[in-house]
């Protein structure tokens, strides 16, 4: 199982250059809103040329620019589920099932489709119109029928945006198992850093239409690598940083001094900045603090979020246990991080 | 009383939005994918006749296929048919003019169209063809079929530019239309004249009162049945 995607697109002044490789399982598209995620799967399904760049699915070539190959989206046998479900609306849920199964004889085709329905515990609705059906069913639908006509590999757009919040979760649990039962490689584009965690086994981060490399999801929230990974996992304090002779790192936003000595982790060339997360910050005095006074106090569903006055010029997002009495604004706060929460990054200049 | 240009009328509203129709959903199917440029351009000459006036509508058309002219000419020609001054002529004149009626109503529904339904059919393997004529027109039916019914009402209203390409032969090119002016300009002043042109009138306003009831019904399903999520 491998689809490997190395394409370039320009669309309007928007530049698309994506480089990644899925070897089987689900791989996340990992971007903010116009990073060109939604653009790659549309290049991969076929639905857009790229202007060049080869993709292949199993070995088979789907595009290959210089060969002058691009099969059209029929013959890719590559599955779309769109943000939208893009259920066609003058037919029953049961005849959207049966689109899946167009290949098969016409007397089966109606057989097949209800048994995928019972599969996706949709039976009940198959004469439902999809203008009657909830969110979720909605999707359920077409994730019923994208899988129907058994495709080499899935495309899934954003599939939760459009859902509440105890839905998408239901949803969410409901795809992990399909996928798993599924075993063909699996695209989800995302913008969150939680569904890609839950999701998915690797990540591959896009910033303004360029892919960084596909790594594990867990390195993603552990070392980031570059600023544009950094925010995208849910890092909310970045500072530019600089390197004294004796190898300690100022972080010029905060003025937090950081000794070499207590530096667990080697720098990677090209460090340009430092992030650490809200949640590594806690309370009290350790080998690596920095004496802050609080500005705010923001009540979260689960914490409360401080934010505190550097002796730099920018504040310090902290998170802090709903546990911890919550501090006084104006009220002195020292703030401490282990070695190995500071995040060291390259890439700044894209900030 | 001689119902022939009732028949005539209706026969050649029929037959033209029946051209129309197809006609129509072509150019606006190509329209609304065309680049920037040449859908401005074609959008201006397509929707010209619309504004133009009939008379101008109907001059061109004799231009175009009188028998001294162009293609009236090599018709006459080649086959020995005059394009003028038949029953048929008039379907030249009526689905030039009812044609960006058609065109804009189908390209507004075309437009509105949510592409994932195409992509998603395509990305199943659904043929091209399948999916523009069981998915793409269906799913725009309401728009199109509101166009062919609104485009249907003006053919039978149709003037200007059918006077001047079939003129008035009673019982041949006669059409409700023009016998309401023969009627006017000949017994207006008559007893029997107005009686007659009563009787067309009340005719003409049923038949449009009609087809716009029917434009209204088909408008006001479309807003009701919103797929969007």
């Amino acid at each position: 199982m491998s689809l490997s995607v190395n394409i370039e697109k320009e669309l309007s002044g928007f530049r698309l250059r994506v480089d990644f490789e899925s070897r089987g399982g689900l791989l996340a598209l990992l971007g903010a809103s116009g990073s060109g995620k939604s653009l790659t799967l549309r290049c991969i399904a076929g639905l857009l040329r790229p202007d060049r760049g080869r993709i292949a699915l199993n070995g088979r070539v789907l595009y290959d620019g210089a060969a002058g190959i691009d099969l059209p989206p029929q013959a890719r046998r590559v599955g779309c589920l769109f943000q939208s479900c893009a259920l066609i609306p003058h037919l029953s849920v049961l005849e959207n099932v049966a689109l899946g199964y167009h290949a098969k004889p016409r007397p089966e085709r109606r057989a097949l489709a209800l048994a995928q329905l019972r599969r996706f515990r949709l039976e009940g609705l198959a004469q439902a119109s999809p203008a009657t059906l909830s969110g979720g069913e909605r999707q359920r639908v077409a994730l019923a029928r994208t899988l129907a006509a058994e495709p080499e590999a899935l495309l899934l757009d954003e599939p939760f945006s459009a859902l509440d919040d105890y839905l998408k979760w239901e949803l969410e649990l409901e795809l992990a198992q399909t996928l798993e039962d599924y075993g063909g490689d699996a695209i989800l584009v995302s913008h969150s850093r939680g569904e890609v965690c839950r999701l998915a086994k690797s990540v591959c981060v896009l910033t303004r239409g360029r892919s960084e490399p596909v790594r594990p999801v867990s390195g993603l929230m552990t070392a980031p690598g570059t600023c544009s990974a950094a925010l995208i996992s849910g890092c909310k304090n970045i500072s530019p940083v600089s390197l004294r002779p004796d190898g300690t790192l100022c972080c010029s936003a905060w003025g937090w001094e950081l000794p070499a000595a207590r530096l667990s982790r080697p720098r990677p060339e090209g460090l340009t900045h430092v992030g650490v997360r809200a949640h590594s910050l806690r309370p009290g005095p350790g080998p690596i603090s920095l004496d802050c006074t609080v500005d705010r106090v923001i009540d979260d569903l689960f914490s409360n979020i401080l934010m505190l006055r550097t002796p730099g010029p920018s504040l310090l997002r902290a998170e802090l246990d709903k546990t911890h009495p919550a501090p006084a604004p104006g009220a002195p706060f020292t703030v401490h991080a282990d070695p190995e929460d500071f995040l060291l990054l390259t890439g700044g200049e894209a900030l | 009383m001689d119902l022939f240009p009732l028949w005539n009328s209706l026969r050649i509203a029929a037959v033209s939005a029946l051209l129309v129709f197809f006609l129509g959903i072509g150019a606006a199917y190509y329209v609304a994918r065309a680049p920037r440029l040449v859908k401005g351009l074609l959008d201006v000459v397509l929707t010209l006749p619309l504004v133009l006036p009939p008379t101008v509508v109907g001059y061109l058309l004799i231009l175009l296929l009188g028998p001294n002219h162009a293609l009236g000419a090599l018709i006459l020609r080649l086959f020995d048919t005059k394009l003028l001054m038949r029953w048929w002529s008039a379907i030249f004149a009526v689905s030039v003019v009812i044609f960006p009626l058609m065109y804009r109503t189908a390209r507004g529904a075309f437009e509105s169209f949510d592409e994932d339904l195409a992509a998603a059919g395509r990305s199943l393997g659904l043929s091209d063809s399948y999916v523009f004529w069981r998915i793409r027109l269906p799913a725009c039916r309401q728009g199109i079929l509101a166009g062919v019914v609104l485009a249907f009402a003006r053919a039978l209203g149709e003037y200007g530019a059918t006077s001047m390409i079939v003129g008035f032969i009673p019982g041949k090119t006669a059409t409700v239309a023009t016998q309401v002016a023969f009627l006017w300009q000949n017994q207006g002043n008559t007893q029997a004249g107005q009686r007659a042109l009563l009787f067309w009138i009340c005719v003409n306003v049923a038949i449009s009162a009609g087809v716009l009831v029917t434009v209204n019904l088909l408008e006001r399903k479309k807003g009701s049945s919103c797929h969007c999520p």
